[in-house]
């Protein structure tokens, strides 16, 4: 477990601006004590202080998980944000997408979202910006890439891809052992 | 092997053909489902329907009636738990072939309705219709408090007496008496369902015939019946020739049943000649084929359980028990959760008063493990008896727990959400593979205050240690889940148990050692297993209060039966009624143990001196909550005992004194090792006595044998006078001793042979104490 590089910082960042803006401030200044980044196996954690200072306790090999995983730096050194990173993203979200009850299963499979499946989607909304997926019930079910802008959606017809699937609650059952 | 291969009687598993939409809670469904929303909930209608129904039913079915083992369960939740027993009633009215079109309608009914009971057909639902709906108006005010009066109120109500099946029995014993005018022969097969449509001639001879399961033949009934009457011991060439034949099981579990009621009734009903013990060999045999278990799980069991018990106990292990869910308070409350799982057409109903997370999944129509609430961590599937060890371990937030062996993390993200995912939790589990369960629980329930670590729980203390709190679910043989996994009737043996016994003991004393005593808010242990045999529970416990300084507290779960305190041989500490058991057939969940410890000390009691004085003071503390019966006798014979030499006598004079007056006192107090022991043990002259003293310096005790070290050499030459008095002493006092365990009136000392050794030290002391006052 080491502090990431700045290197490293600088395109974990990149990535999670992409979802949250300038929000990732709050992420690191919070009021309830100092959290901070740790990368463990090519992983990168988002921990406590406190928690960070007892799994310094447990030796390397065998940490498996401390805090939460925001997600993974390839072998090629780009990010890739996981699921478990959306406990984070959602509260801060700057573009939502809602899917209709009927495409949430569709969804939750890894399937891309269609425009009749799109309930609402946040105003000017930019192309190829990063949005969090949410229920209509408001629970956050995975997030990804607008594929058209807000305003193309109105004009597409139903068949058509609005938003590039990424990640999604359903990974927890479908890819348990690689999500961590 | 076992009933599930009986060609004859074929046992329908499982919900009906149409119904089968999803595997899972349907299956479940059907077993519970009946009697579990019998008694609770009728509407007022329903109440006086019933109770009109019994009325006139009465006559017809007086005899059988009373015969129903009506066993409620001791505590509160009796509400909410039924009793295997109702289950199996089901099951075997299920496997007649011909009440399948029933089952199925059955099955459709419940799956549109969301599980109403088991009603007697198509033509009883539409009355029932009604009903329906107060149900369903109980369903969704029924998440917390508020719903306990009117819980209660079903569960005061008199017609709580019938059980569902027999309410159903009444309807379709109506029904027939209808349709028998019309046609007298035709409604056989339905005849068969329950033991309460037989015609009421039978009922009369019924009377003495216990539990008769109704699916037999008339004429079968009444073979059975004369069997019955004289129901003989086969002898033991015709249990051998019955090795040969193929087994039938219906005979065997009539046979079975015989013997139980012998058993039970063992002066008027046993034959001549026979011994109680031949009984026990072939009700064993039979329950081990008829059950298909090996021979050494079913002697734990038989040792476990009275039979009745037990015949219940193993019925409940044929059966699965109900799907429990955990709501995650993290991100949403109990009541929501309910309402959006309703929306997704899951039936459910709160667990019981004891939880108020905790959610019972009657049937779905979508896999309940797999729904969008399920995938954003909105609940957690885990079964009823998981969420005890948590209760029990009461994390408050802010503090540092271990959780020892962790895997799935049902119990590590309870632990998180009770501590409002503040505080840090160190989740360990020794297994890799089941550790990224773990982690994809963690992350799915939202906590983040937990660290994951793949260390053997072994290694614990010198990981990291100092927790407030610590939870050991050891791993065990597993003979409490034997619902779950059926291996282990056959996979078992004696070296299994033990070895598990072993790791436990090696397990528990890192998790106490892991502790901080001192800790403002904890300090406290929660051991847990899913095994019921004494040696993986109570055994481990007891050897946890002698090597360590802990001492069991009340684990704060209002219900369960006590520990052991005496199994057979072994006599544990009397503290260990404080811990709890559970049972599947009693509490409708998995077999479980719950212990829970304080640490009041964060001295180890080690080296062999340090190990002796912490025996002593154990063995000391349970002589004196045996209270004075014990000193008394110890007082009697200090008269015999043979003179000491002054010096002796001196030396502890004064130790002696406090100490027999402090024992019988104060039985279990803290701070065990500041008893004056060392003095009492310094002071008795043996020979060994130098070599002790030696110890005694490198731990650093001198000051307080300190008189003693002045003058070692007196002592030591006293020590040899005596040495062969002593002897003599000795030998008689080991007569006395026996004696004393002979008598019957002394309740369970633990007279290990550490005990005695300690007992006659403890009088030696004591002469010499006595000889200084006189």
């Amino acid at each position: 477990m080491r502090p990431l590089t700045d290197e490293e910082t600088k395109t974990m960042f990149e990535k999670l601006s992409k979802y949250i803006g300038e929000n990732v401030k709050l992420l690191v200044d919070r009021p309830d004590g100092t959290y901070c980044f740790r990368l463990h196996s090519d992983r990168v954690y988002y921990i406590s202080e406190k928690l960070l200072k007892l799994a310094t306790n447990i030796s390397r090999e065998k940490l498996v998980s401390v805090g939460t995983c925001f997600g993974k730096f390839t072998k090629t050194q780009k990010f890739r944000l996981h699921i478990t990173a959306l406990d984070f993203l959602a509260p801060y979200a700057k573009f939502k997408v809602w899917v209709k009850p009927g495409a949430e299963q569709s969804f939750l499979y890894g399937n891309h979202i269609m425009k009749s499946g799109l309930g609402r989607i946040t105003e000017n909304t930019a192309q190829y910006q990063g949005v969090v997926v949410y229920s209509m019930a408001d629970v956050p079910l995975g997030f990804g890439v607008a594929a058209k802008s807000t305003q193309e959606c109105r004009k597409v017809d139903p068949m058509s891809i609005v938003v590039f699937h990424q990640a999604d609650i359903g990974e927890y059952i479908r890819n348990e052992d690689t999500l961590t | 092997m076992g009933r599930k291969l009986d060609p004859t009687n074929k046992v329908k598993r499982g919900p009906g053909r149409k119904a089968r939409k999803q595997k899972g809670a349907e299956t479940e469904l059907a077993k519970f489902l009946p009697e579990d929303e019998g008694p609770k909930k009728l509407s007022s209608r329903a109440r006086k329907r019933a109770a009109k129904r019994a009325v006139t039913g009465q006559e017809a079915k007086a005899a059988p009636k009373k015969e129903q083992p009506k066993k409620g369960f001791s505590d509160e939740n009796s509400e909410w738990l039924k009793p295997a027993q109702r289950k199996r009633k089901v099951d075997q009215s299920e496997g007649d072939e011909d009440s399948d079109s029933q089952w199925e309608e059955e099955e459709d009914y419940e799956v549109e309705e969301q599980g109403q009971g088991i009603e007697g057909d198509g033509e009883e639902m539409e009355k029932e219709a009604d009903d329906d709906d107060d149900d369903d108006e109980d369903m969704v005010d029924d998440y917390g408090v508020a719903d306990d009066g009117e819980e209660e109120e079903g569960g005061s109500d008199d017609d709580e007496e019938l059980l569902p099946i027999e309410r159903a029995a009444k309807k379709q014993k109506k029904r027939q008496e209808a349709m028998e005018l019309e046609h007298e022969e035709d409604d056989e097969d339905d005849d068969e369902d329950e033991e309460e449509d037989e015609e009421d001639e039978e009922a009369e001879e019924e009377e003495e015939e216990g539990e008769k399961s109704g699916d037999e033949e008339e004429d079968t009934v009444q073979i059975n019946m004369d069997e019955m009457d004289r129901f003989k011991l086969p002898g033991a060439e015709e249990r051998e020739k019955e090795g040969h034949l193929p087994l039938d099981l219906k005979t065997i579990h009539q046979r079975i049943k015989d013997n139980v009621d012998v058993l039970s009734h063992f002066k008027e009903k046993r034959e001549e000649g026979k011994e109680r013990s031949e009984y026990l060999s072939l009700l064993k045999s039979d329950l081990c084929t008829y059950y298909s278990y090996n021979d050494f799980l079913m002697d734990k069991l038989m040792d476990l359980f009275p039979l009745s018990e037990l015949i219940d106990f193993l019925e409940a292990n044929e059966i699965q028990r109900p799907v429990t869910i955990r709501t995650n308070t993290l991100k949403t409350r109990r009541r929501d959760l309910a309402q959006a799982l309703i929306n997704r057409g899951v039936n459910l109903d709160p667990l019981g008063k004891w939880s108020k997370v905790g959610l019972v999944i009657f049937d779905s129509s979508v896999p309940i493990g797999a729904t969008p609430e399920y995938l954003a961590g909105h609940y957690m599937l885990q079964g009823a008896s998981s969420l005890l060890p948590v209760m029990a371990l009461s994390p408050q937030e802010g503090e540092s727990v271990l959780d020892m062996s962790a895997a799935p993390g049902g119990k590590t993200t309870y632990i998180a959400q009770l501590m409002r995912n503040t505080g840090v939790i160190v989740a360990n589990d020794a297994s890799a593979d089941r550790l990224k369960s773990v982690v994809g629980n963690i992350h799915r329930l939202g906590v983040t205050n937990t660290v994951v670590s793949n260390y053997d729980g072994r290694q614990f203390p010198k990981v990291m240690g100092g927790f407030d709190r610590v939870l050991l679910d050891a791993p065990c043989a597993g003979t409490g889940v034997i619902s779950k996994d059926p291996a282990v009737k056959t996979g078992k043996d004696e070296s299994d148990i033990l070895r598990s016994a072993h790791l436990q003991k090696e397990l528990i004393l890192s998790a106490i050692d892991s502790v901080n005593a001192d800790s403002q808010t904890g300090g406290y242990i929660v051991y847990c297993t899913c095994s019921i045999t004494v040696e993986e529970n109570e055994w481990v416990v007891d050897y946890a209060l002698k090597k360590r300084n802990v001492k069991l507290v009340p684990t704060g779960l209002d219900f369960g039966k006590e520990g052991f305190t005496r199994f057979k041989e072994r006599r544990f500490h009397p503290t260990l009624r404080l811990t709890r058991r559970f049972y599947p057939h009693s509490h409708n969940m998995d077999g479980f143990f719950v212990a829970k410890l304080k640490k009041f000390s964060n001295k180890i009691p080690t080296a062999p001196a340090g190990t002796e004085q912490e025996t002593e003071t154990t063995e000391a503390e349970s002589a004196a909550a045996q209270g004075e019966e014990k000193t008394k006798p110890a007082a009697e014979e200090t008269n015999e005992a043979p003179p000491q030499s002054k010096a002796n006598a001196k030396a502890n004079g004064s130790a002696e004194k406090p100490l027999s007056g402090k024992k019988p006192v104060g039985p279990s107090k803290k701070g065990k090792p500041d008893q004056p022991e060392t003095p009492r043990k310094a002071s008795n002259g043996k020979p060994g006595g130098p070599r002790k003293h030696k110890m005694a310096k490198v731990d650093g005790d001198v000051p307080k044998d300190g008189g003693r070290a002045k003058k070692p050499k007196v002592e030591n030459a006293a020590g040899k006078e005596s040495e062969t008095e002593k002897k003599e002493g000795s030998r008689f006092e080991k007569k006395t001793n026996k004696k004393k365990r002979r008598n019957p009136m002394k309740k369970n000392n633990r007279m290990g042979k550490n005990k005695f050794k300690k007992l006659k030290k403890m009088l030696r002391k004591m002469d010499a104490g006595e000889k200084v006052d006189t």
